[in-house]
């Protein structure tokens, strides 16, 4: 079929499936924005800055595990949408992005709106494209989402130099992909996942150390049959909250520099670290030579430069984690005897009711952590949780009951405030039936508050919880442990009217002192179904606790703050 | 951890990006490059990438991994056994012996290349070390200028 270039991109986004681009329009992406006017196999979704366009695209694919799509123009369009790149390539989301370009002839010449986006690209995407002929574009379309989607996921730039789209030329979609240099290993060693089976029946206080990549494989059932068959004890990293299920006895918690003492001590206690889709991230492990000390190491990822990259492995397993626990589950299954390590168990048990993750509550004062435990005990497993980057987004992690994988969605690589509201869009378009609370804070929510406008404008009900403390409250914690409470540039006591900043954008707003106002103000939010700014006040002077200082062992943990005034 | 000196030699597609990929890889996490070499592969449409590198084994395993990540490698080959050989071009001036030079040069597997009005050119292509040798050796010559051509390799 003959047709433009601009017009191959909205086929070749048709032909992938996509529902919803989010974008922003501009010069080199014209003729792009001109295609979307005239077909109807796609929402069109105008955030109001690039960054979120890219964060709400992310948000959409954690939420759905589909392919993200966003659209930018040259330049400072694309410029703008870097820290998304970036967001979802240290989360491993997979995304298309597709991006302007001046004309062919103009590249290399300073032209208006020019930079190089494929230079800037490089280190924070998975893959990038420049189309140089048009003849390339729908198989480089086709490509771009075989890159995102497969191995491990990441983030793929597609920039389109203006000529190109303008230029007209036959349009067949390629049926298959076969990109010669790059496939993926997906299928774990056989030997290797039997020696893997063999340690763990012959461990003594083997611990499931899961990751976000059970997340991305769409592992989480497997990875609980795994866990409840051999009543194996679990623990989560920030980007896998939920997999297990807070009910489940057998999760230990969220385990680094924030985790629970529990879960700490069983990494540092484990005799098997069996590693499901996690890299060992040094919010993890802390202080390297200290992490899991007595135990061998099962690694199990899809990305063989993960394996051994911190930590030696006695177990490497390159390969999707879903078909490897699907083995694992086999191997083991009639084999494995929970009783063996129903002493383990019970040392952790102790652990927890030692030092459980709790928190001092107030008759004067709201407590971030109760906030957060209200609307669990309120919403639960209805919602799906966003969240932005500091304080709110660990006592979120910590408090918040996830009961499956995709419920919880936060930028947990690259920590990118301003993720959270945009990314909430996303995962309101992408599941309309889901409640979609960001927890934020009063220092995050600005850095993507335009997208009120967004919201109010297609009627996207997402609700912005505020833990307002006055504070850049993570680094004000650093600030009273590690610098002497010198606090600078940390102190936010000048605030916007957040109220009133949601209603001047068509949302609503609701100020917060006391948890009955609290209760009042959510489920009226609820029934609203508008967009709206929760704006709570709460603890000013609240750490996040446990906490392990950067760099130390995962054992020695800061409990409360009174051990810290000592 | 002790570090080691590793050629590796790097078959990809050749298209315009794929040396700022390879060279940005090792700039962006902070692996050594001594010297990188890159020419097309005739008769296809892949280039060779020789880089020589140095680190400790942890970090020359994760070159590799990482290398093989990047879309348009192929391959990533890093043998213990690779034949090397690395060329050097040096200018002397035209007062020093033509025939001292001339001898040194056959030393080491090389030879005069050009002589003009006021300057003698040198090449010499041989084993890294040997180039190294042979650069010393010139020192007493008064070198104007010195080329060095970066490692090529092969398997053995």
């Amino acid at each position: 079929m003959k047709m433009n270039g601009a017009q191959m991109v909205c086929e070749a986004l048709i032909a992938e499936g996509v529902k919803t681009v989010f974008g922003y329009p501009g010069g080199a992406i014209m003729n792009v924005y001109d295609e979307i006017y005239k077909q109807d196999g796609f929402e069109h979704i105008l955030n109001r800055h690039e960054q979120a366009s890219v964060h709400a695209a992310d948000g959409y694919a954690r939420a759905t595990g589909e392919v993200g799509v966003a659209m930018v123009t040259s330049g400072p369009g694309f410029t703008n949408a870097v820290t998304g790149l970036a967001t979802a390539y240290m989360d491993s989301i997979p995304l298309v992005v597709i991006s302007g370009q001046v004309p062919l002839a103009l590249i290399g010449t300073d032209g208006f709106q020019e930079i190089d986006a494929i230079g800037i690209s490089r280190p924070c995407t998975k893959h990038n494209f420049l189309v140089r002929e048009l003849c390339d574009l729908p198989r480089i379309m086709k490509e771009a989402f075989h890159i995102a989607r497969s191995g491990r996921p990441g983030p793929v730039l597609v920039d389109i130099p203006k000529d190109i789209t303008a230029e007209f030329g036959n349009f067949v979609y390629p049926e298959s992909v076969n990109i010669e240099s790059y496939k993926p290993t997906v299928k774990g060693n056989k030997r290797q996942i039997d020696k893997a089976v063999d340690a763990i029946l012959k461990a003594k206080k083997p611990l499931l150390y899961i990751g976000g990549g059970v997340v991305l494989s769409n592992a989480g059932d497997l990875v609980r049959q795994l866990a409840n068959m051999g009543q194996i004890p679990a623990v989560e990293t920030l980007m896998a909250r939920g997999v297990m299920g807070a009910k489940n006895p057998l999760l230990q918690g969220m385990l680094g520099m924030h985790g629970n003492y529990a879960s700490n001590m069983a990494m540092s206690e484990t005799d098997l670290v069996i590693s499901l889709g996690a890299r060992f991230d040094d919010r993890v492990t802390g202080k390297l030579s200290e992490f899991a000390k007595y135990a061998d190491v099962i690694h199990v990822d899809i990305d063989a430069a993960n394996i051994g990259k911190l930590v030696d492995v006695d177990y490497p397993i390159v390969g999707d984690v879903k078909g490897v626990v699907e083995r694992l589950i086999e191997g083991l299954q009639s084999r494995i005897n929970p009783d063996r390590y129903g002493d383990w168990r019970e040392v952790l048990g102790r652990y927890n009711e030692l030092y459980p993750q709790t928190f001092t509550d107030s008759d004067e004062v709201i407590k971030p952590q109760w906030v957060i435990e209200r609307v669990g005990a309120l919403l639960g497993e209805q919602a799906i949780i966003t969240s932005d980057v500091g304080q709110h987004q660990m006592w979120a992690a910590q408090h918040y009951p996830f009961d499956r994988p995709r419920q919880w969605i936060n930028s947990g690589g690259l920590g990118t405030m301003g993720f959270g509201f945009p990314a909430a869009l996303g995962a309101k378009k992408g599941c309309p039936d889901k409640t979609v609370i960001n927890f934020t804070g009063d220092g995050s929510i600005l850095m993507n508050m335009q997208e009120l406008v967004t919201a109010s404008e297609y009627k996207i009900p997402v609700i912005n919880i505020i833990l307002n403390n006055h504070f850049l409250g993570m680094v004000r914690q650093w600030q009273t442990f590690f610098y002497d409470e010198r606090y600078s540039e940390t102190d936010l006591s000048y605030q916007p009217n957040y109220k009133a900043v949601a209603e001047a954008c068509g949302g609503i707003g609701y100020d917060v002192t006391t948890k009955e106002e609290f209760d009042a103000a959510l489920k009226d939010a609820i029934a609203k179904d508008r967009v709206t700014f929760i704006n709570v006040a709460v603890n000013r002077f609240e750490n996040v606790l446990p906490m392990v200082p950067a760099g130390g062992a995962l054992y020695n943990m800061i409990l409360s703050d009174k051990q810290e005034e000592k | 951890m002790a570090e080691a000196r590793k050629v590796i030699s790097i078959l990809v597609e050749n298209e315009s990006s794929v040396l700022s990929r390879v060279s940005g890889l090792f700039a962006g996490r902070g692996y050594n490059i001594e010297t990188l070499t890159v020419a097309p592969i005739p008769n296809s449409n892949r280039s060779r990438i020789t880089i020589v590198t140095k680190g400790s084994e942890r970090v020359l395993e994760q070159i590799t991994k990482q290398l093989h990540k990047l879309i348009p490698v192929y391959k990533v080959v890093e043998h213990d056994e690779m034949v090397e050989k690395e060329m050097v071009m040096i200018k002397f001036p035209i007062e020093e012996s033509l025939a001292d030079i001339q001898a040194l040069c056959e030393a080491y597997n090389g030879g005069i290349v050009n002589v003009g009005i006021d300057m003698i050119i040198s090449m010499v292509a041989d084993e890294p070390c040997r180039v190294k040798h042979f650069i010393e050796a010139s020192k007493r010559y008064n070198p104007l200028e010195i080329v060095r051509g970066g490692v090529v390799a092969i398997e053995r």
